[in-house]
């Protein structure tokens, strides 16, 4: 299929060209494309500007193939359009062969490459392609001068499409803003105040900016509206800033809730100290990495599907591990919980090495599928990652999973019973073994799901875990022992507070204030925010 | 308690013995000891010639200074430990901080002979700073130097002790509020901004009390004051652990509860003995940076402080001579190791900690103790 499309592209794309420019340059007038080719830089820009100007389509082609240099003059006669060894003689439309040897490239400098530039998004913007004429009207916003004013508002007469029109409304105003009729320039500050665009902001603070005792803009009136549009701008900068800021500390919250879940199952219901979670988590992670570079090569077309895959498997990688862990390991331990931390330490370590021979000691690829790249633009200049907002999705998937797990299942009975009272459940029946095994495997697992979460946002390597592993205990000491609500509200405010202070502070600081604050916060509630009630004096 | 199951430690592990400070024995063995790292060693250094097999190469007076100073960090944890049953995961800050701070006079001791020839160490040049920070007067006095070094970890692990303990947080909490503690700080100094060099930390030291660093004579001074200062903390220790506050501290550790229905608090008794592990830990990070030559915030890291742990538990703990020997032994291992096949060295101290919590809980010298009963 791909090879057909490329033999046809091959084929016919040089006759299309060759077509189009010996019937459309034709159109254009020959003094242009002289003018174009051959004028000095002053009359190069105004033959591109009245080009723009004409919305003639049959310009663009012409423009662009001057932009990319395939525009060649010979002598003071033929304008050559060259692509690869054809040539067009664009005032005459014959095919010239063979190629000349005397050809001088057309000199491009830097403000006629910027002329060019705007001068075919503004042909861009007539094109039937939404897309296209989207992208051409986001080049334009930053770039548009004076010259371009026409074919924009020629455009935005045109224009069907809300998103398309605000943008070029905005691109309008600031150019009008220039404009020597007051009127004009009202309607253009009052037009700007609709603007959530950073740049706007840029704008209208030059409107009102002073030099030398008076101000840049002369008119009162027109200062006074710039003043309430500056006003209207920088609130909706502000609400922008702050949406952004939320979503990053819930995007971090989730992300903390899960790496923390499965410790809060681990450590919270079954008192293991755990601190080969994070280890647990870069299994999770390098399974997705495994099931990525399995799709890449036996399967390509469903490159995009792989995820879908990784997510169980991560949970079975991980799960494996922690069973396997329980059984070997930490069942000869129970309730000696410094030297399960220790033991579980070593644990981490070996995980960590083991990880690092087999596939080095450099970080890995995981590449995101398509449908997670890009983002949900919330307002202009907010874009907020399909990725993370999976993420958050995925997490309170996790959540309710778990919940029903523990609340609904036999299996979840069987894990509360044990934990209330284990010598009581073991005489009822509760097979206390096999819960324990079991148990620890899905904390593990849901920390595997964790890294395949990761494995999306963050780079994957031997270290992973680490970075995780004081943060998700934070979040569980914070949250209380034995209880998932804690769990998620610690995590979430975590996530979130951590975000904000990070803005007024400094990433470092915010992450020692929040530690501070939790060393604080355990003097007034040594349990948690949610600590199970009861009566009995610890031993 | 979570699991309904009590632990209860094996009522003889540490618990003393002798009221006297040490046996007949075990003064002799404490005097050889002395003899050995005191005079035996350095002269063997330095005045048999180094083509001798007798010489001790410059490579083993650092290393063996080096583990002398991880052995003094390993008897402050099995203080607090080994005989009160708190487990610190955040000694390593205490060290590093004790280490920052004999930093701090040996990098003004530097003087004009930096890379940039200015009155302020090369890092702060960098950094476009003009004059000392506050917190940097009078480090260029040794004395303050030493003074910090007491103070620093001492006033923060005493105000740290204070509203942990009187909060009652105990067992894996402390341990976990103690990590996060030595995370905070780690990435406290890692920043630039901090004053502390940032990731570099402080090196290229030229010259402790006007003596040149890197002379024979002056590695051999700090080689004799740090076995001077292990011998001393022994001994320091055996008094603690011998006295009624040692017995206090023993009773902590099995059943703290009952300490407090037979009328102590137990707030004074954990904040003194940790106050004192975590300056003891400062002194032998204080003896360590002008033997290594470098102090950075990789100290700091969480790792650190858990290997810390592991060479008092498998030293044995709730003995004094464990730990040291643990030290010894995990870092001999670690040098040789780290040498021989270096990609191995995770594995096997990974196994270490796993093999040691499963069959030796109470480290070589329960193996040591368990061989003598039997015979």
């Amino acid at each position: 299929m791909k090879r057909l499309v490329a033999a046809l592209a091959r084929g016919c794309l040089p006759s299309i060209v060759a077509l189009l420019a010996s019937s459309a340059m034709a159109a254009i007038a020959p003094q242009t494309i002289r003018d174009l080719a051959f004028g000095e830089s002053d009359d190069k820009i105004k033959a591109i500007g009245a080009l723009s100007a004409g919305g003639d389509p049959q310009a663009l082609p012409l423009l662009q193939a001057l932009l990319d240099g395939e525009v060649q003059t010979v002598g003071e006669e033929q304008v050559l359009l060259v692509q690869g060894e054809k040539a067009t003689d664009l005032l005459t439309g014959k095919t010239v062969s063979p190629l000349p040897e005397n050809r001088d490239d057309v000199v491009v400098n830097n403000r006629i490459r910027r002329g060019l530039g705007t001068a075919i998004a503004a042909l861009k913007l007539s094109a039937p392609d939404r897309s296209a004429r989207l992208a051409a009207a986001k080049e334009l916003q930053n770039s548009a001068g004076e010259d371009t004013l026409g074919a924009i508002t020629t455009a935005l007469a045109k224009e069907s499409d809300a998103e398309i029109k605000e943008l070029l409304s905005q691109t309008q105003a600031s150019i009008q803003l220039a404009s020597t009729d007051r009127a004009t320039r009202i309607a253009a500050v009052r037009t700007l105040a609709e603007s959530s665009n950073p740049s706007t902001k840029t704008l209208l603070l030059a409107v009102l900016e002073q030099k030398g005792g008076s101000y840049v803009e002369p008119d009162a009136e027109v200062r006074g509206e710039a003043e309430k549009s500056l006003r209207a701008v920088e609130s909706k900068l502000t609400t922008g800033d702050m949406i952004g800021r939320i979503f990053s500390g819930a995007s971090l919250g989730s992300i903390l809730l899960l790496a923390a879940l499965g410790l809060a199952i681990t450590y919270g219901l079954m008192g293991v100290i755990n601190l080969a979670h994070g280890e647990l988590i870069m299994v999770g992670a390098y399974a997705t990495y495994v099931v990525q570079n399995l799709f890449r090569r036996y399967a390509p077309g469903a490159f995009d599907a792989y995820l879908i895959c990784a997510v169980p498997m991560a949970f079975a990688a991980a799960g494996l591990v922690g069973m396997a862990l329980e059984r070997c390991v930490i069942r000869f331990l129970y309730g000696r919980p410094l030297e399960t931390l220790l033991a579980t330490w070593g644990i981490s370590l070996i995980l960590m090495q083991a990880v690092r021979t087999v596939f080095g000691a450099q970080n890995v690829q995981v590449e995101n599928p398509s449908w997670m790249s890009g983002g949900f633009v919330a307002m202009t200049g907010i874009v907020l990652p399909w990725s993370r907002i999976v993420i958050i999705a995925f997490a309170a998937l996790v959540l309710l999973l778990i919940w029903l797990l523990l609340t609904r299942t036999r299996l979840g009975l069987f894990v509360r019973a044990v934990t209330q009272n284990r010598a009581m459940a073991s005489c009822t029946g509760v097979p206390t073994r096999r819960v324990d095994t079991l148990a620890f495997g899905l904390g593990a697992g849901v920390a595997g799901l964790a890294g395949c979460a990761l494995s999306q946002i963050g780079n994957v390597g031997p270290d992973l875990g680490q970075s995780y592993i004081v943060d998700s205990f934070m979040v569980v000491v914070l949250g209380g022992v034995g209880q998932l609500a804690g769990t998620v509200y610690a995590a979430l405010g975590l996530g979130i507070v951590n975000k904000l202070l990070e803005a007024w502070s400094g990433a470092v600081l915010a992450k020692i204030a929040v530690l501070v604050f939790i060393i604080f916060f355990i003097q007034k509630r040594p349990q948690g925010l949610f600590a199970l009630k009861g009566r009995a004096m610890e031993t | 308690m979570i699991l309904g199951r009590a632990f209860m430690p094996d009522a003889t592990l540490g618990a003393p013995r002798y009221l006297s400070l040490l046996s007949p024995g075990g003064w002799s063995l404490y005097g050889l000891a002395a003899v050995v790292l005191l005079v035996v060693f350095p002269l063997l250094h330095l005045t048999v010639p180094a083509d001798s097999v007798l010489h001790i190469s410059d490579y083993w007076v650092t290393l063996i200074g080096k583990i002398m100073c991880y052995a003094i960090v390993a008897l402050a944890m099995d203080l607090i430990w080994g005989y009160t049953g708190i487990l610190s995961l955040g000694h390593g800050l205490f060290f590093a901080l004790g280490g920052y701070a004999m930093g701090m006079y040996l990098m003004r001791s530097i003087g004009h002979e930096g890379v940039y020839q200015s009155d302020l160490p090369d890092f702060m040049v960098f950094l476009d700073w003009k004059k000392y920070p506050w917190y940097w007067s009078f480090t260029d006095h040794f004395g303050y130097a030493v003074a910090l070094v007491v103070l620093a970890p001492g006033l923060l692990a005493f105000l740290f002790g204070f509203f942990a303990f009187r909060s009652r947080i105990k067992g894996v909490y402390f341990s976990i509020i103690t990590q996060a503690l030595t995370y905070a700080f780690m990435l406290l100094f890692f920043r630039n901004d901090t004053g502390f060099g940032g990731n570099n930390g402080f090196t290229d030291f030229k010259r402790i009390l006007g003596f040149p660093i890197t002379a024979p004579e002056t590695r051999m001074a700090l080689f004799v004051t740090t076995a001077a200062a292990l011998m001393g903390f022994l001994l320091l220790g055996r008094w603690i652990v011998t006295s009624k506050l040692g017995r206090v501290l023993t009773a902590i550790r099995d059943a703290e509860t009952r300490v407090m229905f037979s009328g102590y608090n137990p707030l004074y008794f954990k904040l003194f003995i940790w106050t004192l592990s975590a300056v003891i830990c400062g002194i032998a990070g204080a003896l360590y940076v002008p033997q290594v030559g470098i102090i950075n915030p990789s100290e700091m890291s969480p790792a650190n402080s858990i290997e810390i742990a592991i060479w008092t538990a498998v030293g044995g703990r709730g003995t004094l001579l464990g730990p040291v020997l643990g030290a010894a032994a995990v870092n001999l291992g670690k040098s040789w190791f780290t040498k021989a096949f270096p990609e191995y060295w995770l594995f096997a101290l990974g196994l270490l900690f796993i093999l040691v919590t499963l069959f030796l809980p109470r480290g070589l010298a329960g193996l040591w103790h368990s061989r003598k009963k039997r015979s």
